[in-house]
């Protein structure tokens, strides 16, 4: 077993009478990459907008390295080391890279008037952001507006953007939605790479061969509720998640 | 000597220009639609125009506490404002304008519709500043204010702002405050807004309710994006020119909100990034005759 670091229990979040995700339990731990699956409307963004605090929860609790961050602000969650993306990209569009990453160093500087009205292209920050930037493959942008560029290079960014907040946890939500077959191989390969520098990592996907190669372990929800959570061979297996999710698409 | 007539049409410009600078800051750099800029103006104006004929402080002192006072009435509405998005501010920064329209003309107080007279230029070396002087003063604030502008748009803050700008949701998963940052964008333009108002109060010597309703709002909110929101220069150009026009003929100055409005229409249709704007005919124009000397 390794190290605790992210434990939900009995998550809970209700719109108008709605339930979008109801007494989800599991726990992350350092290093690994948790796969989340469900058909569509099962909960799974829902779950991250609440880990990551755009929406506060109905019930339940985040603790987070030990920590409960239920009812915090995202930028307070973010600068606790949470990086997220999102299902549909939302780069800044008229930056460019090296801008949009930058936006993510911002945070070290703002406490104290005289720290926040000094410029944003120092040279240690520029040094750190050219080496993510060189790490998530961005190089060849690197002055080119976010808006201009392809959708597998608008997941990058936002790739880059999370891993600029030092993050011990990136929310991955659909990295490979909407990407041609060698796009999302490149991605999952930097996706290795970032597990590999022992950031955890929790992958919302709906492309099973994605999933299955890249999660030891994998948490199913279904309408809200967690079905089944174990390995991917487990999942595979399972009898209600073949009939709620797999069973549908053979 | 520059003739007076001259000199009143020069000073009018600036002030437009800081107001549209300082609009600027909330709507273009920060990207928080204001439709009540002109309150804040008009804050700024009475608080300086009491101060100086109600407690007798000199210039020197009402139009920096007008530009303070203006800046606390904008922390106090923004920060439950800025909760609110897009078209929810819009409507209410626009009520915002009308009630305090109708608080400087149905409260005794404020001078009602005859509004506050008496008010002077300010006194330097035991004398009253000439107009000439004036306006210099004014444009050495003016001058120092667009500095300010482009160190913050160099710095952190300013960064915060674009990113909020361009994405609030994501802007927030980066760690940026973003209610924070608007507040402070809503602050600092209003204060400049207060600023403006001191100096036009003081110019203009008597003040009405009138020159500081919604329709001065969406006056300076036309000059900005007539020249290019979020630039740094094109507010200025908008206010040159939208503040020449009425001046140099005399229908213009009759129909000033119609010819507005067709000319907003018009860049709406065709320049939607205003003249100075990063796709404007004009910068791609500048562009390509830096690029070939």
């Amino acid at each position: 077993m390794g190290i605790l670091l992210l434990k939900v229990t009995g998550l809970s979040k209700e719109f108008d009478g709605l339930r979008a995700l109801d007494q989800v339990s599991f726990a992350a731990e350092e290093g690994e990459i948790l796969g989340i699956i469900g058909p569509n409307g099962a909960g799974k963004t829902t779950l991250f907008n609440l880990v990551s605090g755009i929406y506060p929860a109905s019930g339940g609790e985040v603790a987070f390295q030990g920590k409960s961050i239920l009812g915090m602000k995202p930028h307070q969650i973010s600068r606790l080391g949470i990086g997220r993306t999102f299902q549909i990209v939302r780069p800044f569009q008229n930056l460019d890279v090296e801008t949009n990453v930058l936006v993510a160093y911002g945070h070290r500087f703002y406490p104290g008037l005289w720290n926040s009205i000094g410029p944003f292209q120092r040279p240690d920050i520029l040094r750190e952001v050219g080496m993510l930037i060189e790490g998530t493959g961005l190089e060849p942008y690197r002055k080119q507006l976010a808006k201009n560029l392809p959708l597998g290079i608008k997941k990058r960014i936002e790739i880059a953007r999370a891993l600029a907040l030092k993050p011990s946890l990136l929310l991955l939500d659909e990295p490979s939605g909407g990407l041609r077959f060698e796009e999302s191989a490149q991605l999952m390969d930097l996706i290795r790479k970032v597990s590999d520098q022992g950031i955890s990592v929790l992958l919302i996907e709906h492309n099973m061969q994605v999933v299955m190669d890249l999660c030891k372990r994998i948490v199913v929800l279904d309408h809200g509720s967690k079905i089944a959570e174990g390995s991917p061979e487990e999942i595979r297996s399972n009898p209600q998640v073949i009939e709620a999710y797999l069973g549908k698409e053979d | 000597m520059i003739s007076g007539y001259l000199i009143t049409i020069l000073i009018t410009i600036i002030v437009y220009a800081i107001l549209a600078h300082s609009l600027n800051i909330i709507t273009g750099h920060a990207g928080q639609i204001s439709l009540g800029h002109a309150a804040f103006f008009g804050i700024g104006a009475y608080t300086s125009a009491l101060l100086y004929t109600g407690a007798g402080f000199p210039f020197w002192v009402s139009v920096p506490l007008a530009a303070a006072v203006a800046g606390i009435v904008g922390a106090l509405f923004g920060i439950p404002c800025l909760r609110v998005r897009d078209d929810f501010l819009a409507i209410t920064t626009m009520g915002i304008n009308f009630v305090i329209e109708a608080v400087f003309l149905y409260i005794p107080f404020f001078g009602g519709a005859m509004g506050i007279g008496g008010i002077n230029l300010p006194k330097w070396f035991g004398r009253e500043m000439s107009k000439t002087e004036y306006f210099l003063l004014i444009l050495i604030v003016f001058v120092l204010l667009l500095l300010l502008d482009r160190r913050l748009g160099r710095s952190w803050i300013g960064l915060a702002w674009a990113s909020i700008r361009e994405d609030e949701q994501a802007a927030e998963a980066m760690g940026v405050d973003v209610v924070r940052f608007k507040v402070m964008a809503f602050v600092l333009g209003s204060s400049i807004a207060g600023l403006a108002g001191g100096f036009y109060a003081h110019f203009l010597t008597f003040i009405m309710p009138q020159n500081f309703g919604f329709g001065q709002s969406i006056v300076i909110l036309c000059m900005v994006v007539f020249g290019g929101i979020g630039t740094r220069l094109g507010p200025i150009l908008g206010a040159v020119i939208l503040g020449i026009l009425p001046e140099v003929s005399r229908p213009i100055m009759e129909y000033r909100t119609l010819v507005y409005g067709l000319l907003l229409l018009a860049m709406m249709r065709f320049q939607p990034s205003g003249l100075l704007g990063t796709e404007s005919i004009l910068t791609k124009a500048f562009k390509r005759i830096a690029y070939h000397s």
